[in-house]
């Protein structure tokens, strides 16, 4: 699948992502940057809307820009937890009204496919548009849906893939219970030497423009996408060996692997294994201490690999080892979280 | 010409915060601006939130909904409405 326009919101802004200007935070839950969403919104449609559909619309509109389409034939979007804010509106409010005067606004809005039925509602979409909610794959479910639509329907010539999950002010620190995130004084640059369990979490959207055939705004490809509900840590080299091989690719072929280190000290060594052996002289790249995790968090790591392919320059802040190169051709994505759902998403440069 | 009422003003703040109404004041809604279609601009979820904003504020149970259509032409045909027939 081609990669014609694509666009992210998240903690980091492309600009201070190239330019080495990163930030850091003092918090474990930290926002996406502010975005002037009135440019691409009505105020009529936009002062419903929670933070999800903000973010998912806007990155939508924006790939949709750059690729030159107006109207995809299929809206197919991944969410974790869907919009969360509203949720929390609804329940609320029927505490508040004691389960009475239940307006219904929020109610409409907080089920997981609000966001890509708002796409399709601005867009004026009638095509397939599907939500895919599968823990911290659902941006990679989504991805595979789409490579199934291509197979499957001639007619389907482009695809819009996103990936959204936003944060809610009581739901999300619900993570802090269970051990999630990671507890007292936090400083976001330093959680990947953390010796401590739990990680850092945020928001954002991801939506990419995708088309089975290469066109004149073709920069990027996703060769390839594969997901693993539960590995061991003894099978997982083994299959990303496989997964490459059948893409006709070595581990030493790779440009840069992009990995999901988000200093949980419990999971890490999924990662850690790999950066000592198969990828020990592969460029290593992290960027949940930047942006922290999130269950399509995976869907800005697609981003920001296709942005380096696009860009053919390294974010050097994002850098786990020394090594460099000049024209990467080649970029694997690995992701799991809590020792599940781990991912393997190949982006190849045209 | 209707007069102004605190009711006319308490209906403006109520439907601006339970509208969400983002950047309007209650200096911004005319007595007799028609509040759906070329007027305000309220579309038929908004129609749904006010028929709850009738039974919670103002005791008033629509059971027709149709009736909300001529109920909610404007401010001032909201408040006619609700001072004929409030129960609080």
């Amino acid at each position: 699948m081609y990669i014609n326009g694509m666009a992210s919101i998240a903690a980091q802004t492309e600009e201070d992502l190239f330019a080495g200007d990163l930030k850091s935070f003092q918090q474990n839950i930290f926002p996406a940057t502010i975005v002037n969403y009135k440019e691409y919104i009505k105020p009529m449609m936009l002062r419903r809307m929670s933070k999800a559909i903000k973010m998912g619309l806007v990155a939508a509109k924006q790939a949709l820009n750059e690729a030159g389409v107006e109207v995809p034939d299929s809206i197919i979007v991944g969410t974790g937890e869907g919009c969360k804010q509203d949720t929390e509106k609804f329940l609320e409010n029927i505490l508040d009204e004691n389960e009475s005067f239940l307006t219904p606004t929020a109610f409409i809005q907080s089920t997981h496919n609000t966001v890509g039925g708002q796409i399709a509602l601005d867009l004026k979409c009638t095509g397939y548009n599907m939500t895919y909610t599968q823990n911290s794959v659902s941006f990679e479910s989504a991805l595979i849906d789409a490579k199934l639509q291509f197979a499957e329907d001639p007619d389907t010539r482009c695809i819009l893939v996103g990936g959204v999950d936003e944060l809610a002010k009581t739901s999300t620190p619900f993570y802090n219970l269970d051990g999630q995130l990671k507890a007292g004084e936090i400083n976001t640059t330093q959680i990947l030497q953390s010796e401590s369990g739990g990680t850092i979490t945020s928001e954002g959207a991801a939506f990419f423009l995708l088309s089975e055939i290469r066109t004149q705004d073709s920069f990027a490809e996703i060769s390839d996408c594969m997901i693993y509900r539960e590995i061991s840590e003894e099978k997982l080299q083994e299959e990303i060996s496989w997964f490459l091989k059948k893409n006709d690719l070595k581990p030493e072929d790779l440009d840069a692997v992009i990995l999901g280190n988000n200093g949980d000290k419990r999971f890490d060594h999924y990662y850690h294994q790999l950066q000592d052996t198969i990828f020990k002289n592969t460029l290593q790249l992290g960027y949940k201490n930047w942006v922290g995790d999130y269950n399509t968090v995976t869907a800005y790591a697609c981003w920001l690999g296709a942005e380096i392919l696009k860009r053919n320059e390294i974010p050097q802040q994002l850098k786990l080892n020394n090594l460099d190169v000049k024209q990467p051709k080649s970029i694997l994505i690995y992701n799991q979280y809590l020792g599940k759902n781990h991912s393997l998403t190949l982006l190849r440069s045209l | 010409m209707p007069i102004m009422t605190d009711l006319h003003t308490e209906l403006k703040a109520s439907i601006i915060e339970q509208l969400n109404l983002e950047d309007m004041e209650v200096s911004d809604i005319e007595n007799d601006e028609p509040l759906f279609g070329d007027g305000l601009g309220l579309d038929s979820i908004d129609a749904l939130e006010l028929i709850v904003l009738l039974e919670k504020d103002y005791g008033i149970k629509l059971t027709d909904p149709k009736k909300g259509r001529e109920i909610f032409e404007s401010i001032n045909k909201m408040a006619d409405f609700i001072e004929a027939n409030r129960t609080k």
